[in-house]
């Protein structure tokens, strides 16, 4: 679980994210939605500790995040995977290499290693690309291999910024599949856009934020519905 | 765990990968260590030389041709009556022909004409210690059949000047060597952590630990420092292999030169030692200061 407990992040003067609180359930898939500039990557920048918030508190499957010692920070961005806008690949490394990285890192055996990657590719349909070099996919392989490698180490988390945002619309409905496929497995997928057509064409949960602040909650806004309702 | 074997290959990667900048590296460390390691052998050799003449106090004292045998040796039983003379040998005129002729047996034209009566007896004469030599020197002078009284305190004394002259402008030498060797594993360091940025943005996102980051940049440090350390001994070693002719016949017979496969590898494990502890702290301090911003 997720929850941010009236959280606020400045930069200089510039308030990026302003009373913000929310709970994201384990398994959901929500949408942040708005324009840029809204708080989308800020907030998750603060769930992975890439920021720390300036006033509140963010807590990640009950531990307060600002409070993780430096030296542990590594293991929670184990637990929760990064997908961006601009797949941040290792250029000089093959999409199998790229995918096994996270699993190098945690120093396993190469047949393991191996192993595990294979299953991913295959998952992710890219087992034909696995020798190739991040430059020779094209933008939906590209990014259907950053969410490999944001897999490969089987995170409770998703945290998707603007994954469609460099990809034609045939690649991005592939990449949302994807997501799609991996949150019904069991896994919470954070995804930040401003593709309207995306995140309104499917009934997930919908945070909507402007300058920072949370403007609309499709779940408290269906409670309140159903509150009505009754 | 980590597995080192991964992150010598990453390093071993971003060494190939960035040829020029670790070309340039080496070049200047190596030059760095070559003369570091030349001065280490010059301190290594004056020192010996000084030892040497410091162990064999000798003087020499000239006798007049009148001496007589009984003079001679009356001469020597006062000297070993004082209790710090370790040897006296009488060398007699013709002795003195035949050491002659065994110096310069190359060159025939210094020995054709000169014949024993020429060349003064002597007496040679060892004391136990350097600072007994004036003693000894004294007793001599008053002889009235002695002639001349030499030895090496002149020797000895220019040779302590030039040791220590050579020890301090050479200490302060190596340790600015050094000093910039450091700086510059730094500089290299630091400029590829900054060609790495994305790279090392990415560890960090997928959860690699400060010390998977850093490691291999430490193994870069190590590499250069090591590898010009030993580049450096093996210049060293073929420029005295090549010197060692002319250093043997102006030192003959002081076994200080030439070097030693102990000296070298001595040298080469001082060089490889020096060389890696400057890359590990070298690529520390730029892990240190580039990678926490």
């Amino acid at each position: 679980m997720i929850v941010f407990k009236e959280v606020s992040k400045l930069y200089a003067s510039v308030e990026a994210l302003a009373d913000f609180s929310i709970e994201i359930d384990n398994g959901e898939f929500i949408f942040l939605v708005g324009p840029s500039g809204a708080g989308k990557s800020t907030l998750l920048k603060l769930i992975i500790r890439e920021e720390i918030p300036s006033r509140g508190t963010v807590f990640v499957d009950g531990e307060e995040v600002s409070k993780i010692p430096a030296s542990q920070v590594p293991h929670l961005r184990r637990k929760v995977g990064t997908v961006f806008q601009d797949f941040k690949l290792l250029t000089q490394r093959t999409v199998a290499e790229n995918v096994a990285f996270p699993l190098e890192i945690l120093g396993l055996p190469d047949d393991e290693i191996e192993k595990t990657t294979l299953e991913i590719l295959k998952l992710v349909s890219l087992e034909d690309k696995a020798d190739s070099f991040p430059s020779q996919l094209s933008g939906g392989e590209a990014q259907r291999t950053a969410i490999a490698r944001a897999m490969v180490l089987r995170p409770e988390i998703i945290l998707a910024d603007e994954p469609t945002g460099n990809l034609d619309s045939g690649s991005a409905w592939e990449v949302m599949q994807l997501l799609a496929k991996l949150n019904s497995l069991g896994t919470t997928v954070v995804m930040a856009t401003h593709n309207i057509d995306i995140s309104s064409s499917l009934p997930n949960r919908k945070l909507e934020l402007q300058s920072g602040r949370l403007v609309k909650d499709s779940k408290q806004k269906s409670k309140a519905a159903s509150k009505k309702e009754k | 765990m980590i597995n080192l074997s991964r992150l010598l290959k990453i390093a071993k990667q971003r060494i190939l990968r960035n040829p020029y900048n670790s070309i340039a590296a080496i070049f200047v460390l190596f030059l760095a260590f070559s003369i570091s390691g030349a001065f280490v052998l010059v301190t290594a050799s004056s020192s010996a030389l000084l030892h040497y003449f410091e162990s064999k106090p000798e003087v020499t004292a000239f006798l007049k041709d009148n001496a007589t045998g009984a003079q001679v040796k009356k001469i020597q039983q006062k000297l070993d009556g004082t209790g710090v003379v370790s040897k006296t040998r009488y060398v007699s005129k013709e002795e003195a022909l035949q050491i002659y002729k065994e110096r310069n047996k190359n060159e025939p034209l210094l020995t054709q004409f000169v014949t024993a009566d020429i060349l003064p007896a002597s007496i040679e004469v060892s004391t136990y210690k350097l600072t007994d030599m004036t003693k000894v020197e004294e007793i001599l002078k008053n002889e009235p059949t002695v002639e001349e009284v030499v030895y090496e305190k002149d020797i000895v004394n220019t040779l302590t000047n030039w040791s220590n002259t050579i020890r301090f402008a050479g200490g302060g030498i190596v340790a600015f060597l050094l000093f910039t060797s450091f700086l510059i594993t730094l500089i290299v360091i630091g400029l590829n952590i900054s060609i790495h940025q994305d790279e090392i943005e990415i560890m960090k996102l997928v959860g690699a630990t400060s010390g998977y980051i850093r490691t291999p940049f430490i193994f870069e440090g190590i590499f250069y420092g090591a590898f010009s350390g030993f580049l450096a001994t093996i210049l060293l070693f073929i420029i005295f292999l090549l010197a060692s002719p002319t250093l043997n016949k102006t030192f003959s017979g002081i076994a200080i030169l030439p070097p030693t496969p102990l000296t070298f590898t001595f040298l080469l494990l001082g060089e490889l030692l020096v060389g890696a502890a400057i890359g590990v702290v070298g690529s520390l301090v730029a892990t240190k200061k580039y990678l926490s911003t």
